[in-house]
């Protein structure tokens, strides 16, 4: 059965509001017609991953293209922004980018420009641009903005990425079917925790353990906490959520008590849930362990993967505070443009800086093409307190190692690997 | 889902794209564009991928799930482009960004067998993928 639309859509569909809504209505039939999608639902707001790593040359021609059209026809209908860029044109050079990288990104940026879409350039745009709200149907596309608007902030969205987004963005719709439903936001798997994360890192760690053990994107776990005496902040429950989407490609999760599908501690469940084993502190140290080396070089501390809020990059620039990076360690941290704003506006950009560490703003280390930017400046041992860019960076060629942001700085200073 | 015909084809839900055929490349492992691949050299990066250092260029690559980002949706394309892509991705569970991926990339794409399909096909088998239809045939054993 193919997918309904009314009749605004179809005429999208069949080309009368020109070829971008038509390309855009194409591509929301086709995957619509994937999942069984009955209808589509229309969308608040559009969150857009278009990296240029991602997009290539190819994609690049691609939006140039869909930007050549009138104003009426290629600009967006609902509100659009962007996830972290590829290059901060203040530093690309530093970091080993070429002037060819540089260009592509600048006429991504032109072409984006020219449909309409803000170009704010952060991965936390639910805590900075404009958080969802419970029931709020959405098309986000990063994985980390999914699972927090999903899951913290109750809205419904599935990962859309880069294409699926634009058109999403082009028409207003999206295709009805997975997390737009109740029955697919019901909890599959139980896990209890039976110890409180004490840092990032950990809360991570605890994503990636949950995340390792969803079959597929339609799982969703519970995670019961033992106590909810100190309940997780944005920024833990940040870091917890992109770890669990990138390890598990898992877009929601319920947590009793904390999350508001689930705030009086009951959660709909599927017919036959899992009880999986419970999880305590010596399954999260495990897991951190297991990215230790034998050895204690580290050629590069980074802070991102998600953008670092600004509670975040203060409380980092705190412990650089009148300190010295080793020489031969190099720190990066990536913020979005509005906490570089704010950092620069109350001093915190010059105390982390002071100590010879580098503030990025709107990219994130790996959207910024990781392999190229290693080989050039010969980092090989990459250090950081987020699982997720552990869980990235191995596939670039470095060899990632997780630790809390204390050990990460204590590294940074002593020029080796501290814990 | 649906399920296997004879002994030599699984049906599994109708998928995206064109009818190809090609030489398959198997592992009981999971995929992501950006987390597993070096898409310069068109061969799996990852060290931990049971697939590391195999290249995928121009093979029916079969895999368990969809892992992993968003960014796919993009690469898929990408690398098609610069003939550096798979020739179709079997998957016993997409999720929405291969299928977002695929759509944009006129990449021929199925998933939700009844069986493991990374135990259905071996390695080198040549196998042919039929979207509308939603099955995968073998026409050539290793």
């Amino acid at each position: 059965m193919s997918i309904r639309l009314s009749s605004y859509e179809q005429e999208m569909l069949e080309g009368k509001f020109g070829w971008p809504r038509q390309f855009a209505m194409e591509q929301i039939v086709k995957v619509g017609n994937f999942f069984d999608a009955e209808d589509c639902v229309e969308i608040a707001q559009v969150h857009l991953m278009a990296d240029t790593e991602s997009l290539g040359e190819d994609g690049v021609l691609f939006l140039e293209k869909l930007a050549g059209y009138s104003e009426e026809q290629r600009q967006v209908k609902v509100p659009t922004v962007t996830d972290p860029r590829g290059i901060d044109f203040e530093h690309y050079k530093a970091l080993g980018q070429s002037d060819a990288q540089a260009e592509l990104e600048q006429r991504a940026i032109d072409a984006f420009r020219a449909l309409g879409v803000m170009m704010t350039d952060t991965c936390i745009n639910y805590q900075t641009i404009m958080p969802p709200v419970l029931g709020e149907h959405l098309a986000f596309g990063d994985t980390g903005s999914t699972i927090y608007a999903n899951s913290v902030q109750g809205a419904r969205t599935n990962f859309q990425g880069g294409p699926s987004a634009l058109a999403s963005a082009l028409t207003g719709r999206a295709p009805r079917y997975g997390f737009h439903l109740d029955e697919c936001r019901r909890g599959s798997k139980i896990f209890k925790v039976n110890d409180r994360p004490d840092d990032f890192a950990q809360w991570g760690a605890l994503g990636g353990i949950i995340g390792r053990q969803m079959n597929s994107y339609w799982d969703v776990p519970v995670i019961e906490l033992a106590s909810l005496d100190q309940r997780p902040n944005s920024d833990e429950l940040k870091h917890f959520g992109a770890a669990l989407a990138s390890y598990g490609s898992t877009p929601l999760f319920h947590m009793p008590g904390v999350t508001p599908e689930s705030a009086d501690g009951r959660v709909a469940l599927v017919d036959n849930p899992q009880t999986m084993a419970a999880i305590s502190k010596d399954d999260i140290d495990a897991f951190i362990e297991a990215y230790w080396p034998a050895d204690d070089v580290v050629d590069v501390v980074v802070f991102a993967a998600p953008q670092l809020s600004l509670i975040e990059i203060s409380a980092v620039a705190d412990l650089l505070d009148g300190r010295q990076t080793h020489e031969k360690v190099a720190v990066i941290a990536t913020v979005s443009p509005e906490v570089k704003s704010a950092a620069d506006r109350m001093g915190v950009t010059a105390k982390f800086e002071a100590s010879g560490a580098l503030l990025l703003q709107g990219v994130c280390f790996y959207q910024m093409c990781a392999r190229e930017i290693g080989e050039a400046k010969g980092w090989k041992r990459l250090l950081t307190n987020s699982a997720k860019l552990v869980n990235i960076i191995g596939g670039y060629g470095y060899e990632p190692v997780l630790a809390s942001l204390e050990n990460c700085v204590e590294s940074a200073i002593k020029g080796r690997l501290v814990r | 889902m649906t399920g296997v015909t004879n002994s030599g084809i699984l049906k599994g839900h109708a998928g995206i794209g064109k009818i190809v055929r090609g030489e398959a490349l198997v592992a009981s492992d999971n995929f992501s564009a950006r987390y597993d691949l070096d898409r310069l050299k068109g061969v799996f990066s990852r060290p931990q991928h049971k697939l590391f250092g195999h290249s995928y260029v121009d093979k029916i690559l079969i895999l368990n799930a969809a892992k992993g980002g968003v960014a796919s949706a993009w690469m898929l394309k990408e690398m098609v482009s610069r003939n550096m892509g798979p020739k179709a991705l079997i998957l016993n569970f997409a999720n929405p960004i291969m299928a977002q991926g695929a759509a944009y990339a006129d990449l021929p794409l199925l998933d939700r067998f009844e069986f493991d399909v990374t135990g259905f096909v071996e390695n080198g088998d040549i196998v042919e993928v039929d979207p509308a239809a939603g099955t995968l045939t073998i026409v050539g054993e290793k």
